[in-house]
């Protein structure tokens, strides 16, 4: 599973350690938290979809280190990510924003709910009603009067 | 010699499937019984066969045979035997055969157990069986063949990949196979039933073992890949929404719509089309799956245009069995005629409704898997889909079931009433609700994640429980316990893996919502607090393995000046493939584990440790395994051990 993505991250970094480094924390908890959360979002851009919080890889420990660097100079959390993206491209959003074609992703689930909802109800509706019996044609009428009447 | 041998039973095995396919098919159409009967003898041939050949090629890893391309590629023979054995299916070639192997298994089962299917029906679910051998033995051979020599051998192999040196990812892959492999089986009736024309209660019944087993199976499997990746990969994760854990989850959804929607066949033969669709669907997600992991799609359309293969090749047999499946379907499902009527508000209402909500939840996890690629092929975006999408995305969907599930299992057939049916659902609600504001009072400024979690486990877990009880009729307590223990085992599955899918909610939940985290320097001797424990780290020492160094700490855990566990973390080396693994040290408990992490020496002295204390974390896999157990449970129901749709034995059964 998380092999390969391991593989590509320790060929990349040299000295491989764990994500989140000791000294990589920062003194202020509301901070660091504010910290976690972003680059709980952000994609280390070697590694098969993982976060920069949980990948081991040289890169993502420069993101971290980055993105923190912009909290302490003042950012705001939307700030610091819209300079991350403009650095890294979309690419880094784990969580794509929701506009343009990226709507279709966020409302395909929805969209499939209600449409396969709207056709199960239909379906339903049209199943419980007593079955329609079609009116005899001439020739069945004529065929049962000969029956009825030798 | 054993090797070549190996090799030529592949390639027979490959013209047996080829037989298979055709004689059986050409005979169920003729009604000819001696052509008919060919595909049983088939089906036995391929499981020996290929049997034969995974045996040789189990015995060159186990004989470290570096003759074998495969063998020097993935094994060492400083190897424990462990993992010399599943080395034969930790890489492509050797995890396909696998793959063949269990798809002639689960062929061969319903040439033996199928006894009581109607010569026709067996004949065609034989063929079609067949057809899916025939394409993956020949993907298999002419792309991956395990048997590859090498000119010069050399004297020692490369050693399999450390992190898979690991008993919970060494059974991860066969159980995740038997999953996949056994949706072929619900395929396989699928097809054979739209060109019988004909599905029924017995077919249902029929069915039904085939996809409960699989679901059993791939239920397993997810877990043992969770719960590895909980402690293998030194943070505690246990779900990341990657690509290759979505495949596996794909197919574990439907198939779970799909065991739901046949119950509904059986009982009230109704739902037909839309039952044979989801089989063949359910087996889709498992080729999509295969392809997913096989081509490296995903990482990177551009390594999948390198080596382009092996994935077009899969594509073709996505292409050809899903599509053929899909036509076969738009022209005969007309002739799949449903007998039962029944209102919306139902037993089988609520189980359209079990059905749509797996169904776009499978396909939420579907777009966000292959959006990427739908991005970079479509107007050339470079994007990303993960962990934060599917945590938005996907939940939703699964409040929904869970919220509905109690409900809709306790509702009545044909037609009910919510409003009774919550009657008797009142004191699993009301628990529900005050656990939840319990949790919430309890906790301070944290999501309210955890006591949802709580709430909708608890919702779940009532309700299964809920839902037992009143199968016991009415009456004396004492007479409802005795009948407790007669009710029918399907029953005691049902609420097993019922209650097992809220223990898993609860645990998922309560894991994000109440974990604690504590990354620092420690020095040795130092002590420092973690949550309600403190930690001592008394020593770190260099130990050596069988094929790996290790840096070992040991770490005292202790609670009020009394010491619960020493713990020994783990940093591994492993030297032939210059490879680092974390193996945390974790004290596992009822109400949480303690996960302890030995990191780097720094510089200024002191190591990087990381603590955490991850509530209820045994319950995610605890109620996986009680989600499988009941399955089983299901599994051995006396309507599956009895001959389905067989003349009873006069006198032999006891009415029930």
């Amino acid at each position: 599973m998380r092999r390969c993505i391991l593989i590509v991250a320790l060929w990349l970094a040299a000295m491989p350690a764990l994500a989140v480094q000791p000294d990589e924390v920062l003194p202020d908890p509301v901070m660091e938290a504010r910290a976690r959360a972003l680059s709980r979002e952000l994609r280390c851009v070697v590694c098969r979809t993982e976060t920069i919080d949980d990948s081991d890889a040289a890169i993502a420990r420069d993101l971290r280190l980055l993105l923190r660097e912009r909290l302490v100079a003042g950012d705001s959390d939307a700030e610091a990510m819209a300079f991350m993206v403009a650095r890294y491209g979309e690419y880094v959003l784990l969580n794509p924003p929701a506009r343009g074609a990226n709507l279709v992703l966020w409302l395909a689930g929805p969209g499939l709910l209600l449409l396969g909802g709207g056709i199960a109800v239909t379906w339903l509706r049209r199943r419980r009603g007593p079955e329609a019996v079609a009116a005899l044609t001439p020739d069945e009428e004529r065929r049962l009067d000969e029956i009825l009447h030798p | 010699m054993i090797v070549e041998l190996g090799h030529f039973a592949l390639i027979l095995a490959l013209c047996v499937a080829l037989v298979q396919t055709i004689v059986p098919m050409v005979g169920a159409a003729r009604r000819w019984q001696t052509w008919m009967a060919v595909g049983e003898a088939a089906a036995t041939a391929q499981v020996l066969l290929i049997g034969f050949s995974f045996a040789a090629l189990t015995h060159a890893f186990v004989t470290s045979d570096f003759s074998l391309r495969l063998v020097v590629l993935n094994s060492h023979t400083a190897k424990p035997m462990l993992y010399k054995v599943a080395g034969v299916w930790g890489n492509h070639e050797g995890s396909m055969l696998l793959w063949v192997l269990i798809l002639a298994v689960f062929g061969a089962s319903a040439a033996w157990f199928g006894g009581n299917l109607p010569a026709t029906l067996r004949a065609r679910v034989l063929a079609v069986q067949g057809s899916i051998g025939v394409a993956f033995l020949m993907f298999l051979i002419f792309t991956s063949n395990p048997f590859l020599r090498m000119a010069v051998p050399p004297f020692n192999g490369q050693d399999l990949n450390p992190l898979l040196q690991d008993p919970g990812l060494a059974f991860h892959p066969p159980f995740l196979y038997l999953g996949y492999v056994g949706l072929s089986m619900a395929f396989s009736f699928a097809v054979a039933a739209l060109i019988e024309g004909r599905v029924d209660a017995a077919w249902a019944r029929w069915v039904r073992p085939w996809t409960l087993s699989a679901w059993v199976f791939l239920t397993i499997g997810i877990a043992l890949g969770s719960w590895w990746a909980y402690y293998e990969l030194g943070w505690g994760g246990f779900w990341f929404w990657d690509p290759v854990e979505n495949a596996s989850f794909m197919p574990w959804l439907l198939a779970g719509a799909l065991l739901h929607s046949a119950v509904v066949v059986e009982k009230r033969e109704s739902l037909k089309a839309w039952t044979v669709l989801l089989a063949i669907l359910a087996f889709a997600f498992s080729l999509i799956g295969t392809f997913i992991v096989r081509s490296w799609v995903i990482t990177s359309v551009h390594a999948f245009a390198n080596d382009p293969e092996r994935g077009v090749f899969i594509l073709l047999i996505l292409g050809v069995f899903i599509g053929g499946a899909l036509i076969l379907f738009a022209a005969r499902a007309g002739v799949l005629e449903a007998k039962g009527i029944f209102a919306p508000v139902s037993r089988e209402g609520a189980l359209v409704a079990n059905n749509l909500l797996l169904a776009v939840s499978c396909f939420v996890v579907f777009i966000g898997t292959i959006w990427p690629l739908i991005a970079e092929m479509g107007w050339g975006a470079k994007l990303s889909v993960g962990e934060p999408f599917f945590n938005a995305a996907f939940p939703p969907f699964f409040v929904a079931l869970s919220l509905i599930l109690p409900v809709g299992a306790m509702l009545a057939w044909k037609r009910g009433t919510v409003g009774r049916t919550l009657q008797g659902l009142w004191p699993a609600a009301v628990l529900a609700v005050a656990l939840m504001a319990l949790a919430f009072a309890v906790q301070t400024g944290r999501s309210a994640l955890g006591p949802v979690g709580l709430g909708l486990g608890a919702w779940v877990v009532a309700g299964a429980l809920t839902d037992l009880w009143a199968r016991t009729g009415r009456g004396a307590v004492a007479a409802r316990l005795g009948r407790l223990v007669r009710l029918p085992r399907a029953d005691w599955g049902r609420v097993t893996a019922h209650a097992g899918l809220g223990v898993t909610v609860f645990g998922c939940a309560a894991i994000n919502a109440w974990m604690i985290e504590d990354i620092r320097v420690a020095q040795v001797g130092e002590t420092y607090p973690l949550g309600a424990y403190s930690v001592t780290l008394e020593d770190v020492r260099d130990v050596q393995g069988p094929n790996y160094l290790s840096t070992t700490a040991v770490m005292a855990l202790s609670q009020g000046g009394v010491v619960v566990a020493r713990l020994l973390p783990e940093k591994r080396i492993y030297p032939v493939q210059g490879m680092p693994t974390t193996e945390a040290a974790i004290d596992q408990g009822f109400w949480r584990d303690v996960y302890l992490v030995i990191g780097d020496r720094q510089q200024a002295g002191g190591w990087a440790v990381r603590g955490y204390v991850k509530p209820f974390a045994n319950w995610i896999w605890a109620g996986a395994l009680l989600m499988a157990l009941g399955g089983a449970i299901s599994l051995t129901d006396r309507r599956y051990r009895i001959a389905a749709g067989a003349r009873r034995v006069a006198g032999g059964v006891p009415a029930e």
